[in-house]
């Protein structure tokens, strides 16, 4: 390797190497003349006679510290300094871990312990980096060299000898010539990964998913509760314009509260009756003018939080649906097809507010067998 | 008898030898007595490095990896990658007695319990934001010069992939606090994924154990990013780097550089000095952020819960185009085929994700098609001297801007005091126009930059010198250049369009006709370096 590399920075030799290059260009020196013998294709490269040659290389032009005995001393001294600062650093990190013992909670002891140790370590860190970068840049041997570059390709010769160990490989073992072999091992070969991914079936629990996601938690009489707190509602709590989260009652004590929850979820809201238009078949789910919806997006599943007072629609924060609530939250805006599903509630013999069934949808994010569950 | 004299001749010899060396030269004769490590340092040592400063930001790539991975291990013996609730009973006061999962209060531990766990948390965050940042501006840089050609095609590939696989392990990690904000981002996952046609209830079903969020997921995620994710990372970086030594780094041109040389310094010692330096700036710049800069404060989210989420939250920056994607779909994308739901809202989104990908990782094969041009480049192109190739990527990158913008749409609304409707419509705007008008503006550009080339290398800088002739007629003296300064401008590529003829047999075929329409379009407008008589020509003025 040595014996190709070459200096670029003198001039003289510099201008002896460029000799050939003078003449001919970038692309066609001595050494790609196996290249052009080979005919790789310029394609629709337009290869110029009458290009600019290269001029081969500049001058070298000398540092300060090549120049001046006391920029190199100074410039020594700097890189010692750096590589001083690191050990500093190092250790005051190591001080402030002992000195700043953690536990008592405080977030400002946190704080400084952190910025301390951090900016120790940093110190440690950069002391080296700049020491290193700054002796190379300024002590180090400086001028650039040469490397050729070779082709990628294998040697014609080393190219045939593979071609070689194939064909006396496939000849050996009659690979190409013993179809019955080669076919019946590739065909072994195709079937052998699929008890794995059969394997993969034991990610999930034996139910179909399509049964569960169908059903929430909501069933007749189930109490709308408070979320988190789980306290009841009344229906004359819920003033006009005001807006509830709302969890089924239970829900706080279930196994699998977050699943449940994530189905569950619901957004309870009183407007004005008049302001409601209300489809056929849906005039018992709400009460005096109290509707409940799915909290769920029916895009990606986000729970659809901000509720916009005045103009009745509700916004998703993660990919902006606006649902219009006055319209049974027809999606009005944003990536959200569907509409979200509808609660149907009355209110219990105590005036606390109970669904009236589960959801009559899936609620959530759609998927593919939706409208078959 | 010649034995036994032969025997002592030897080892004085040997150990002549011995003594002749230092404590160094006795070790590494050792070492390589038992692995020809010799050889290695022979082949390697003095290899030559091309010099630039866009060549160092493949570096910070794997240097920020190399910090992930130091900061990542100390995490693992902190972290419990379980969804079991318990009591947090930490010392964080607020958070006192909330019921969480293990994974979450571990993390809380590390934040508050574990002495300088913080920092190492903050420095895996911040070291993963930059190690993403760097690979996607490596990528431009190997772009917009042109080093994806032959023969690197093939390393373009395989640093897209490390593209991908970082942006995954991104995610994974994102994940894994189980707090508000990473349940939030699962729980888009899962809508993703459900929404893909045939399989998607299935895949989802199966990837969170059961119904989202399950108590497996963490888990799950926590064995990809520890386990397969780096493997596969490290596999990667492996194969990047080999083929970056077998290959050689490309250079820009300059005089004495040609496309059978390597101008630079060697590894040993200049190279190894600089970059093994740059290793601890890039590890020192990114401690003192996270000593400095709170990142991911889960603390103030709290557990996941499915139903509260926080307005203005986004997704880290590297799955914002993803999230911006699924929020410029217009209303209504979702249609039944039969009794089967079909989300176009999601699935049209993630094709163009797949399609934006694709094209990135098939770029190079694409244009070593439209130029059929089969022999080695090592020169880095000037963006400039490729207008077309510049423009595409301008374009490919306002595509991924528009995508990337849309995520922080509602940001963008309250802090402008825009209307969220507006800032989406103004995103789908600038996601199908946008690409057209970069596309247009950058070649232009491009041209226009050639244009001066070509003034200044054929008649020099204009020196701001004015003088008067003795006619009384003034001119601007200009300045010409030396020949070294001169070659950086007149050494580059020129491609002509195809002539479209029939082959051997006299046909013409359609691939034939589709290649000498892209070729056109791609080659039309071109401006030729400057020639030698050209050059004669103007300095005889």
């Amino acid at each position: 390797m040595a014996d190709t590399i070459r200096d670029a920075s003198g001039t003289d030799s510099a201008g002896e190497d460029t000799g050939t290059e003078r003449e001919t260009g970038v692309h066609s020196t001595s050494t790609s003349t196996e290249v052009e013998t080979r005919s790789e294709a310029p394609g629709t490269a337009v290869v110029r006679p009458d290009a600019i040659p290269n001029p081969g290389f500049p001058p070298e032009r000398l540092r300060v510290t090549d120049l001046d005995p006391r920029e190199e001393k100074k410039a020594e001294r700097a890189v010692s300094l750096w590589f001083g600062l690191g050990i500093f650093g190092a250790i005051a990190a190591v001080a402030v871990y002992v000195a700043f013992p953690l536990g008592n909670g405080d977030p400002d002891v946190n704080r400084w312990t952190t910025f301390g140790i951090g900016m120790g370590i940093a110190l440690g860190l950069l002391g080296i980096g700049f020491g290193a970068v700054h002796w190379s840049k300024s002590l180090m041997e400086g001028h650039d060299l040469v490397e050729q570059r070779h082709t990628t390709r294998g040697s014609e010769e080393t190219r045939a000898r593979a071609v070689e160990v194939f064909s006396l490989g496939n000849k050996e073992s009659g690979f190409s010539r013993r179809k019955m072999i080669r076919n019946s091992m590739i065909a072994a070969l195709v079937a052998f990964p699929l008890p794995g991914i059969v394997l993969f079936r034991g990610l999930a629990p034996r139910e179909d998913p399509n049964e569960l996601l169908k059903f929430t938690m909501w069933k007749k009489g189930t109490r709308l509760t408070r979320d988190p707190s789980g306290t009841p509602i009344k229906a004359s709590e819920v003033t006009i314009g005001s807006a509830f989260h709302v969890i089924p009652e239970g829900l706080n004590e279930t196994e699998d509260r977050l699943e449940e929850k994530a189905k569950a979820a619901v957004l309870l809201m009183r407007l004005r009756p008049q302001d409601l238009t209300i489809s056929s078949g849906r005039e018992s789910w709400s009460y005096d003018g109290i509707v409940a919806y799915s909290k769920i997006c029916t895009h990606v599943g986000c729970p659809v939080a901000l509720y916009e007072q005045q103009t009745h629609h509700l916004l998703c924060p993660c990919h902006q649906s606006q649902f219009d609530i006055t319209r049974e939250a027809t999606v009005i805006f944003g990536p959200a097809k569907r509409p979200l599903p509808q609660l149907p509630i009355m209110v219990d013999d105590q005036g606390y507010l109970v669904a009236r069934s589960d959801f009559r949808e899936p609620v959530g994010p759609s998927f593919w067998e939706r409208e078959n569950s | 008898m010649t034995i036994d004299t032969q025997g002592p001749v030897t080892t004085t010899h040997g150990q002549e030898r011995a003594e002749d060396a230092s404590v160094v030269g006795r070790m590494a004769n050792y070492l390589d007595e038992r692995t020809s490590l010799s050889g290695a340092v022979k082949f390697l040592g003095r290899k030559i490095f091309p010099d630039h400063w866009s060549f160092m930001l493949g570096e910070v790539a794997l240097y920020s990896f190399v910090v992930i991975l130091l900061s990542g291990t100390f995490l693992t013996f902190f972290f419990q990658a379980s969804m079991s609730e318990v009591q947090y009973d930490g010392s964080y006061i607020p958070m006192k007695g909330v019921e969480m999962s293990a994974a979450l209060q571990s993390t809380l531990n590390i934040s508050f319990d574990v002495r300088g766990g913080l920092l190492i948390r903050q420095v895996h965050y911040w070291a993963a934001l930059l190690f993403v940042a760097s690979i996607g501006l490596h990528m431009l840089r190997v772009f917009f010069t042109g080093a994806f050609r032959k023969p690197r095609e093939l390393n373009w590939v395989v640093g897209f992939l490390l593209f991908v696989m970082a942006m995954a392990e991104g995610f994974t990690g994102y994940s894994l606090p189980d707090d508000l904000l990473s349940g939030n981002g699962l729980r888009i996952i899962d809508g993703m994924v459900k929404g893909l046609p045939v399989v998607g209830t299935w895949i989802s079903y199966l990837l969170f154990g059961g119904e989202f969020p399950g108590t497996d997921i963490v888990g799950r995620l926590y064995t990809l990013h520890i386990l397969l994710l780096p493997a596969i990372v490290v596999a990667l970086i492996g194969i990047h780097m080999v083929l970056l030594i077998i290959n050689k780094h490309t250079q820009f041109a300059g005089p004495g550089r040609t496309n059978d040389n390597v101008v630079g310094v060697p590894i040993m010692p200049v190279f190894a000095a600089k970059a093994g330096g740059f290793f601890f700036i890039v590890f020192g710049v990114l401690m003192l952020v996270a000593a400095t800069v709170t990142i991911n404060p889960i603390w103030n989210y709290g557990p996941y819960d499915p139903s509260p989420v926080s307005a203005g939250t986004q997704p880290d920056w590297y799955i914002g185009f993803a999230d911006g994607a699924l929020r410029l779909v217009p209303p209504g994308w979702e249609f039944l085929i039969g009794p089967y739901t079909v989300s176009m809202n999601i699935i049209v989104p993630v094709l163009a994700l797949l399609v934006l990908l694709g094209a990135v990782a098939a770029y190079p094969f694409f244009e070593a098609w439209v130029t059929g041009d089969r022999r080695e480049h090592h020169i880095a192109d000037r963006p400039r001297n490729a207008p077309t190739r510049t423009a595409i990527g301008a374009a490919g990158l306002t595509f991924y801007a528009a995508l990337w913008a849309a995520a922080s749409s509602d940001i963008v609304a309250t802090h402008f005091r825009l209307s969220i409707e507006s800032v989406i419509h103004l995103c789908q705007a600038l996601l199908i126009a946008g690409p057209f008008v970069a596309f247009f503006v950058t070649k232009r550009v491009c041209l226009a930059l050639q244009k001066k080339d070509r003034e200044i290398a054929l008649h020099g800088f204009e020196s701001g010198r004015i003088v008067r002739l003795p006619g009384g007629e003034y001119i601007e003296v200009h300045q010409p250049l030396s020949e070294y300064e001169r070659w950086r401008l007149v050494s580059y590529e020129d491609y002509q369009p195809i002539m479209l003829r029939p082959d051997r047999r006299g046909r013409i075929t359609a691939g034939m006709r589709a290649r000498a329409r892209v070729s056109n379009w791609f080659f039309e407008d071109r401006i030729s370096p400057v020639s030698r008589p050209e050059l004669e020509a103007s300095q005889h003025h």
